[in-house]
């Protein structure tokens, strides 16, 4: 089981670190990870992405033409992202910022809220997480408890205390498909 | 420490594997995408706890001279750099080169000419494998596919730096410097002591004391002698390709086509053979490992009985020149496909090239 993932955006939503959260929730459960971003001038304010590849078996390449998964957090990355899904895969996009919807029929498309729910809670820094609270319920490669288990791992421990706000934001992104 | 399993970065990985190595010093100047070789370093701070000395030069051709002192010293040093820098260090390798002295030099390329850009590139290949600084010489180049063979290749390159007593160079791209994968790090190896280095290295400049002076240099004006150093450093490289010729190959029986490719392109190559599979087509990959020496015997016996060879390289055309020599058959279709500029092709824009030069060529 491979699943080919790609997380696109402006940059500071967190698309590189929200990648990263979930290629190491992989390495908990032992799975072969690639994290490949696009490390180029689009980190700095443009469009940001990164492709995560979460696999049982060796990974090959690590760019790829095609996804699985897509999650679209702007205009831009929806209009290049959109035609990249493989039939039958996902599309996740978040409503804010979006001005065309996508229309393809041949792919499961997910609009949510992320943007909205992180304003509710006062909280915008979580965005990334809410987003990949959506994912993981629409398409759980990993399990929460696997997040959570990466972020104690990743974070350094004086920030151990925002694990729950974190938790509290996947949980709250799950709530975001129906 | 024992191995243990982490997710890093390619240009952490390798920072990292020189501290489990037991390097005993750094010596950089920081230009993307390597930078986080040194920011790496300087986060361990390893001077704390091995002893490892790491310095950021003022320049490239500062840290390269810095590694050319170290490794007359005997001492276990590299240097890490990406495409222009390694351009401003090339003096420096071919005086290391010639005064017959063990170092690393790690090339995280970028696209050239020039300054160029910051994305990944292979347009290094004829730099590092063709000598790239003056004089006769070669570098023992490896070219690493996986963040895990970032971590092998440093530890491989200074043992066979070491044994034959010449630069080793492990030329890798933006594309695994930059990605992260799960990667299984060596335990930490304690740094040499000086006898441990005196016995090891007797040539090496330590202080001498009750014995004649060693003497590392690249220059012997008389050229009689100069002669006999040519003569030696030739036998060394023969040597070295006698041994050291590394690849992997991939599905190659009975194959139809054939890919040669290296480096972050060689698991683009991959999956565009599994998806040509699926569909039919049978492609084998040969990965040279060792760029020089290059694996000329692997690529020719490979390519025997095949319909034609492609070459993908993110250049113009460089390791295709390799594979048509030690193909040598003018009989055989070699072509190349490759992208410039930073622009790193996608799997199914391979098997494109590779119907569009080889299976329906359209002259």
């Amino acid at each position: 089981m491979t699943t080919e993932i790609i997380i696109a955006g402006f940059g500071g939503q967190g698309v590189l670190s929200m990648g990263k959260i979930l290629a190491y929730s992989g390495l908990m459960e032992d799975k072969e990870i690639t994290w490949m971003p696009a490390y180029g001038p689009e980190q700095r304010g443009g469009t940001a992405n990164v492709t995560v590849i979460i696999s049982d078996d060796k990974i090959s390449s690590p760019i790829l033409n095609s996804y699985d998964v897509a999650i679209v957090l702007n205009q831009q990355s929806l209009d290049k992202f959109e035609p990249k899904v493989k039939p039958g895969g996902i599309l996740i996009y978040d409503a804010y910022g979006i001005n065309t919807p996508p229309t393809r029929t041949d792919i499961r498309l997910h609009r949510i809220e992320a943007m909205e729910a992180t304003f509710e809670m006062g909280n915008n820094k979580a965005f990334n997480m809410v987003v990949l609270g959506a994912m993981l319920k629409v398409c759980p490669v990993v399990t929460i408890e696997s997040v959570l288990k990466g972020l104690k791992k990743t974070l350094p421990e004086r920030h151990h205390d925002l694990i729950p706000m974190n938790e509290a934001a996947l949980r709250r992104g799950m709530q975001l498909i129906d | 420490m024992s191995e243990e399993v982490k997710l890093l970065k390619g240009n952490e990985a390798i920072a990292l594997a020189a501290i489990r190595y037991g390097c005993d010093g750094y010596f950089g100047y920081p230009i993307t995408p390597q930078s986080e070789v040194l920011e790496t370093l300087m986060e361990q701070q390893p001077w704390d706890t091995t002893g490892m000395v790491v310095l950021q030069a003022e320049s490239e051709v500062a840290a390269i001279n810095m590694v050319y002192a170290g490794a007359a010293c005997g001492k276990v040093v590299f240097t890490s750099s990406s495409s222009p820098g390694v351009s401003l260090m090339q003096e420096g390798i071919s005086y290391i080169a010639a005064a017959e002295l063990p170092a690393l030099i790690v090339n995280v390329q970028r696209g050239g000419p020039g300054l160029g850009t910051i994305q990944p590139s292979q347009a290094d290949y004829f730099q590092a494998t063709k000598g790239g600084g003056h004089g006769d010489y070669h570098l023992i180049v490896l070219a690493p596919s996986s963040v895990q063979e970032m971590v092998d290749f440093v530890g491989l390159a200074w043992d066979l730096a070491f044994k034959y007593r010449t630069p080793a160079m492990i030329l890798a791209d933006g594309v695994i410097g930059q990605m992260m994968e799960k990667v299984t790090l060596p335990p930490q190896r304690r740094r040499r002591t000086m006898e441990e280095l005196i016995k090891q290295c007797p040539w090496a400049v330590t202080g001498k004391k009750g014995r004649d002076k060693n003497i590392c240099t690249s220059l012997e004006l008389e050229s009689d002698k100069m002669e006999i150093i040519n003569n030696r450093l030739q036998s060394t490289y023969r040597d070295i390709a006698r041994h050291e010729k590394r690849y992997e190959a991939y599905n190659v029986e009975g194959a139809d086509y054939l890919i040669v490719a290296f480096g972050s392109i060689a698991r683009i190559c991959r999956k565009s053979i599994d998806i040509a599979r699926e569909r039919g087509l049978r492609i084998g990959l040969i990965r040279p490992i060792t760029l020089w020496p290059f694996p000329s015997e692997a690529v020719a016996q490979a390519a025997r009985g095949t319909k034609g060879v492609l070459t993908v390289e993110i250049n113009a055309g460089q390791m295709i020149e390799d594979v048509r020599q030690a193909i040598n058959d003018r009989a055989m279709p070699i072509e190349h496909y490759g992208r410039l500029g930073g622009m790193v092709p996608d799997p199914e824009e391979v098997l494109d090239a590779l119907n569009r030069l080889l299976i329906n060529p359209t002259k």
